[in-house]
């Protein structure tokens, strides 16, 4: 009897939580650093400066995370079983590209309990990009009996840049894939722990936050709000150019790229609130564009100022 | 002395192993593949005899040559040395000069000879430039082979420096009689280990040579060739058909792409909802198809049934834990489907219009909503245009009305989801919300046709909205400078311009191009964005559509080159006219007098443009100047025949009007044996320029024979 509760338990797949962990667990064995969500609202794991950032210059790096990504304009009030106002990537990022990486991630859906000898997993052709950030890659979607999974990029370039060495990006759909380890048809009922399901965890959140992207968000206030990130932004980066020495390695671009992400979400507000024509949703993106670029060439030089930095203290 | 050239030929297997190469690109990239080997193995003379194949899968690239020698041809050839007074003694026995020659050649003095020249008996010596191995060359051709593979766009997954193709290649296999070659391709050495499938084989398989290649494969899950993984899947299509007593929704492009999308594929059957059948055939099967890759299947009478096959890429099932997959991800995608035919409906489709003011059509272009008032414009001046000419079929009211709600599906939920379906989704929630079949049709067709083989609107008003969007898209366009060039056309306007003539030819419509331009740059202008279109565009956007047209007429319609040529070089502004003008030249084309008149119709055409006469001058035949009869007789005959061509023209009948032509064939050559043309009078030369110009000018309006007979050219 004990052992028949254990195999349906099983037969479940695993719970929300424990897919993270899971996905954590291996790729902390792949060599990653084990990151955090980026503490700045993000329409995608992408935006983390942990990779937007990262997969700039030469150094090697490894690293995995969740990032909860928002994107307003997708609420569906809590109503839909599939479309989420959030939802959560784990990202990994394998900078230089290994040239197994296709099996090492194939390895990573048998640590999440996908038998690959029984299922049809497949690599089709989707090229990523994000006109916002200057980011652009090749790749493919990855299917799992149809069902797509993890968007699978080589990325080209970040913020406008030729990428040299080439990095991997590896962005799991964590709802998804849980539904499907679950085999749930609606992501409210998926189990996130033994007692709680997503639902109870996130409904009100996607009521909440759709009512008031769609409904009730200030949209005069967003816009000087976009205004007011994008001015900082600018003045950081313009503050750039005169810095010299020791001073070069603690200015803080970081804290424009914040500010760039803000402008993005902000845009993507606005976007959902429908109050940008085509022509003026161009032009924003060009502007949340051009500080990203701004941005990804000025941390380049510093860096870069960095290693020479290293180098000559040692 | 001379090893003998062994007539031995050999057998090379190559392989490049890729991660996935999108399935799409993968027949023009065979077939690249194949000619970059044979024209790399011509300029090496090594192509004598040789034939090479390839065949590709989602990761791999292989060709199989055969015949290959395994050397090139040795080439001899021979030099000269001294001549033989300085080369030989008085005794005949070589000398220094004749030792330093052999030397230099690095011959023995024995092995010289005499040659007789035109200056006398020279010294010779035989040089052989022996020819490089297949090895040799292969491994300097194969490298090539690869990188010159065009693809859309490629990437790199090392860095800047490192190798660029469409996808990451991990492995090559090359194999030449039997022995691996030393090639390095992208940085990687051939070996002679390929990979089989991912799941169902080994990453490691040896192989010897191309068949031994392809049975092993085989064993581990690949089928090699494309024909025989379409074979697979149709033989299995047709045996679930059977079983299940329906039949394939007919999709031939989907059959090749599933071929190249499987290394081993297998066909499925899945089932969905039957609930879901109350949705248009059209959502359903676009969802399954495009989003899916799934053929739909139908019962006797074609109506859907509530199955799907699905090419998976492994060789089964047997859990059936695939197949629950793939219909839960359907499920998905038809209940969104549902979700977005219902909610898109809640409002009338006239009721989207607004919402089209924020959907750009082209920056300077202004939004669709602006594109919904010219193309109404445009549809209007087309309809009325045909009422007035007695098509009884010419609504313009209701022309009018499939053109404002033509785009309005372009802000429904649903087009949003699937882009493919703009215009259906639009026809389908027309016809649902009570407007009559004609104006749901229009609106359902009104983008086609999208290719040469696709058909044109069903109904005429559905013509009239399409060659009103299409002609706006065109004039639109090129007013504002964005003009299709050799690998960029955003706006697919060459697809427009070919959907205007193929929708003018096949209802016969009486359209002239030239006022259906103008109406459009009218539209254009007093509609927003307001902007002009020069006289110069004009003339540009017309040649740009008459283009279109000489391609339909010569690889669709079957005509010559010159025979469009000459019907186009006398006028081509109404297309039906143009169509039955070729027709008649092509049936006159094989009488006797046709030939030798269009010879004197170049001939004319060149001493007029010698002269600096242009046929429309304004010289006058004076009939007093004639001096013999030969010219007298060509001016009564070409009086006598212009006039008769004129009436049969006016009547359409084209083919009588080239005859009564072509019947000038005598008094033309009477005139050329007995006229010279260019005399020593100027008044008597000029009235036989004024002759001639006046016949190039009178008979060269149905076609212009000067044309006729010129080279082929493509």
């Amino acid at each position: 009897m004990k052992s028949k509760v254990k195999l349906e338990k099983r037969s479940k797949g695993l719970n929300f939580q424990d897919l993270i962990l899971h996905l954590s667990h291996f790729w902390v064995k792949q060599g990653c650093v084990l990151q955090q969500p980026y503490d700045v609202e993000v329409g995608a794991g992408t935006m983390h400066p942990e990779t937007f950032l990262r997969v700039l210059g030469p150094n090697s790096y490894r690293v995995g995370y969740v990032q909860p990504s928002r994107r307003p304009a997708d609420g569906r009030y809590g109503e839909n079983p599939n479309r989420l106002y959030k939802h959560s990537q784990f990202q990994v990022i394998l900078k230089p590209s290994p040239v197994d990486v296709q099996d090492i991630y194939l390895k990573s859906l048998g640590a999440i309990g996908i038998n690959l000898k029984e299922h049809d997993i497949r690599f089709e052709e989707d090229n990523w990009e994000s006109p916002t950030l200057g980011a652009w890659g090749i790749g493919w979607q990855v299917l799992l009996d149809g069902l797509e999974i993890t968007q699978f990029t080589y990325f080209q370039q970040s913020g406008g840049i030729d990428l040299d060495p080439i990095s991997v990006e590896l962005t799991y759909g964590l709802e998804r894939i849980c539904a499907f380890l679950q085999g749930v048809e609606s992501v409210y009922s998926l189990r996130w722990s033994e007692d709680k399901t997503y639902g109870d965890i996130r409904l009100m959140e996607e009521q909440q936050f759709s009512e008031y992207s769609f409904d009730r968000s200030d949209a005069p206030a967003i816009r000087s709000e976009f205004e007011l990130h994008e001015k900082q932004a600018k003045e950081l980066l313009d503050g750039f150019k005169g810095v010299e020495g020791k001073e070069r390695v603690r200015y803080p671009l970081l804290a424009a790229y914040d500010h760039c992400l803000k402008c993005s979400q902000l845009f993507n507000l606005l976007d959902a609130r429908g109050v940008i024509s085509t022509t003026e949703r161009a032009a924003l993106m060009a502007r949340v564009r051009t500080i990203a670029c701004r941005t990804a060439a000025a941390y380049l030089s510093q860096i870069g100022g960095a290693s020479v930095q290293r180098e000559a203290r040692a | 002395m001379k090893a003998p050239v062994a007539d031995k030929r050999v057998e090379l297997l190559f392989e490049v192993g890729c991660e996935e190469i999108p399935a799409g690109m993968l027949p023009k990239a065979e077939e690249e593949f194949r000619t970059n080997i044979e024209k790399l193995l011509t300029a090496e003379s090594l192509s004598d005899g040789v034939s090479v194949e390839t065949f590709s899968a989602p990761r791999r690239l292989t060709a199989w040559v055969r015949g290959l020698p395994v050397k090139q041809a040795d080439i001899e050839t021979e030099v000269t040395g001294p001549p033989k007074s300085v080369a030989y003694d008085s005794v005949g026995a070589p000398t220094r000069a004749a030792q330093s020659f052999a030397e230099k050649q690095r011959v023995h003095v024995s092995d010289l000879y005499l040659v007789q020249t035109a200056k006398g008996e020279y010294l010779a010596a035989k040089q052989v430039k022996l020819g490089r191995t297949a090895e040799q060359i292969l491994i300097g051709i194969l490298p090539r082979a690869v990188h010159d593979l065009t693809w859309p766009r490629s990437m790199t997954w090392t860095g800047l420096d490192g190798p660029r193709f469409i996808r990451p290649i991990r492995w090559i296999v090359a194999v030449l009689d039997g022995k691996s070659l030393q090639v390095s391709v992208a940085g990687i050495a051939a070996g002679r280990t390929t990979r089989g499938h991912r799941f169902l084989g080994s990453s490691a398989v040896n192989v010897s040579n191309f068949l031994d290649y392809e049975k092993r494969l085989q064993q581990n899950g690949v089928i090699i060739r494309p024909t025989k993984r379409q074979d697979k899947i149709a033989a299995e299509l047709d045996a679930h058909a059977k079983k299940g007593s329906y039949s394939i929704h007919e999709d031939a492009s989907l059959r090749k792409l599933v071929a190249y999308l499987n290394e081993y594929p297998t066909v499925i059957q899945g089932n969905f909802d039957p609930a879901f059948l109350s949705l248009p055939d059209e959502i359903l099967i676009t969802v399954m198809r495009d989003h899916q890759k799934y053929f739909a299947v139908e019962n006797k009478s074609g109506e859907l049934t509530p199955h799907f096959l699905a090419v998976i890429n492994v060789g089964k099932d047997s859990k059936g834990l695939i197949r629950a997959g793939h219909e839960r991800v359907l499920r998905a995608r038809f209940a969104d489907a549902q979700f977005f035919w219902q909610a898109d409906q809640k409002c009338r489709l006239a009721d989207y219009l607004p919402k089209l003011e924020r959907v750009t059509y082209e920056s300077r272009l202004g939004s669709y909503r602006d594109k919904v008032e010219r193309i109404r414009t445009i549809g209007r001046w087309l309809t009325e245009n045909w009422f007035n000419l007695g098509m009884v079929l010419a609504h313009v009211a209701e022309a009018d009305r499939a053109a404002e709600l033509a785009k309005c599906d372009l802000a429904t939920e649903m087009v949003r989801e699937f882009t493919e379906l703009q215009g259906i989704v639009g026809g389908l929630y027309a016809r649902a919300q009570g407007e009559s079949d004609e104006i749901a049709d229009a609106i359902y067709d009104h983008y086609r046709p999208v290719g040469l083989d696709d058909p044109i609107p069903r109904n005429l008003t559905g013509c009239a909205v399409a060659l009103a969007d299409k002609l706006d898209s065109v004039v639109g366009c090129f007013g504002v400078g964005v003009i299709p060039t050799g690998s960029s056309d955003p706006y697919a306007l060459r697809r427009a311009a070919l959907g205007i003539v193929k929708i003018i030819l096949e209802k016969k419509l009486p359209v002239s191009l030239s006022l259906a331009i103008g109406a459009a740059s009218k539209a254009l202008l007093t509609h927003k964005p307001k902007r002009g279109v020069t006289p110069d565009q004009e003339t540009q956007i017309l040649d740009f559509i008459l283009d279109r047209a000489k391609f339909v007429f010569r690889e669709r319609e079957g005509f010559g080159y010159d025979e469009v040529s000459a019907v186009f070089r006398a006028g081509a502004d109404d297309l039906v006219d143009v169509q039955k003008r070729l027709v008649a030249l092509k049936a006159i084309r094989k009488s006797k007098n046709f030939e030798p008149l269009a010879v004197s119709f170049k001939r004319i055409r060149k001493i007029l443009e010698k002269a600096n006469v242009a046929p429309g001058n304004s010289l006058h035949v004076n009939p007093e100047l004639f001096e013999n009869a030969a010219e007298r007789g060509l001016h009564t005959a070409v009086r006598d025949a212009a006039s008769k061509v004129q009436g049969q023209k006016r009547a359409g009948k084209f083919q009588e009007a080239l005859e009564t032509i072509a019947g000038l064939r005598k008094a033309v050559d009477h005139f050329f044996d007995g006229v010279m043309v260019m005399a020593e009078n100027e008044a008597v030369r000029n009235n036989r320029l004024a002759l001639l110009a006046e016949l190039l000018r009178e008979f060269t309006t149905v076609a212009d024979f000067s044309e006729i007979g010129g080279e082929e050219r493509h």
